[in-house]
């Protein structure tokens, strides 16, 4: 029987809301954690895997060796690999057209403050791989932007790929919306005296009302992304609104509640519309050769 | 799942929560320290690790 396998690496109170909303609704699932086993490739047919793995290199690597055996994975590890790295968010965004606030990149220091004075101060420094808000730097001026670049440049090789944007005044808050399969589900809007307004930092979270201009830009954001469950972080200035950076793994302990909406719920009809479509073998052909090396991924 | 699990720095008792699972963090009230459920037959407890650069949403 095609279960929903929940994958996870630290198990959050959303992969157990997750498997809850699944139970709730009948439809087999597992909570798998993927570090107990190796992993193999092999064939897959019928399961569906949310890969929930906190790490998004761990992520990005169990998604890419499912689907080698042909399983559906939400989200899919191409577009993983566009959300965690907010360098090519910014690049799909801007293919698309999408508004987002102006962005640099440099690849020296020199470069990197060039960049900053190109944009104009203040400017946010960002690492292109990491969440939470965790090493954003805010440079107000020259001598605060060369301390950080001073201090980048220690950081290791990720941190040699200079991402500066825009600060944008963003009026104390800004908004995260939930796209499930295409279709806008909700959002919050956070609110912090911080610059940061991540609820994970201390952002309080209410409900955001949808009106047509958000719907319409989620709309082009998941048509240039792709991806079954999205969510998308947002400023609202007096020009519109502005795309900051979109999550492929999102957590969402804190928005159903202001919101109303239950998203795990969302999220797991979602993924069992796509085991039944792979049953009748709408989606696409399993690939039934294993690999040389091929068996089991772990519960298995 | 009711019951407890010692704090593997302060030896603090820690309760566990409702559909415990493997992977769940647990912090201590008596010292902070950040613990993950490692085994459930029985319960077991290790401190966590460190949040790495990749993690996230």
């Amino acid at each position: 029987m095609s279960r929903l396998r929940i994958l996870y690496s630290r198990l959050r109170a959303e992969e157990k809301q997750l498997a809850a909303a699944a139970e709730a609704k009948g439809i087999p699932c597992s909570l798998d954690d993927i570090r107990t086993a190796p992993w193999r490739i092999e064939p897959h047919e019928g399961d569906v895997f949310l890969a929930r793995c906190i790490g998004h290199l761990q992520n990005t690597a169990v998604a890419r060796l499912l689907e080698a055996g042909g399983a559906r994975v939400v989200n899919p590890s191409r577009v993983m690999e566009t959300c965690g790295d907010k360098l090519a968010t910014s690049a799909a965004l801007a293919a698309a057209g999408i508004p987002q606030p102006a962005f640099r990149t440099a690849f020296s220091e020199e470069a990197a403050l060039e960049a900053a004075e190109e944009l104009g101060y203040p400017v946010v420094f960002k690492p292109t791989c990491g969440s939470w808000g965790r090493l954003l730097a805010l440079a107000s001026n020259r001598e605060t932007a060369e301390a950080i670049v001073e201090h980048k440049a220690h950081l290791g090789a990720a941190h040699q790929v200079f991402y500066l944007q825009s600060y944008v005044e963003k009026g104390g808050f800004d908004v995260r919306a939930f796209v499930v399969e295409g279709r806008p589900l909700c959002a919050i809007r956070r609110t912090s005296g911080h610059w940061i307004t991540n609820t994970a930092r201390g952002g309080r979270a209410e409900n955001q009302p949808m009106d047509s201009e958000l719907c319409d830009i989620l709309g082009r954001v998941q048509t240039a992304v792709g991806g079954d469950f999205l969510a998308v972080d947002l400023f609202l200035t007096r020009l519109g609104w502005l795309v900051n950076e979109v999550n492929d793994g999102a957590e969402f302990r804190n928005s159903s509640a202001p919101t109303g909406v239950n998203i795990a719920e969302a999220v797991v009809e979602m993924a069992s519309g796509l085991m039944k479509r792979d049953k009748r073998g709408e989606k696409r052909g399993v690939k039934r050769s294993a690999p040389e090396s091929g068996a089991s991924s772990p519960g298995e | 799942m009711a019951g407890t699990v010692a704090c593997v720095v302060c030896e603090g008792i820690v309760k566990l929560p409702e559909n415990c699972g493997l992977g769940e963090i647990l912090v201590c009230a008596d010292c902070g320290t950040e613990l993950e459920v490692v085994g459930l037959d029985p319960v077991r407890a290790e401190e966590a690790p460190q949040v790495q650069e990749d993690w996230g949403e």
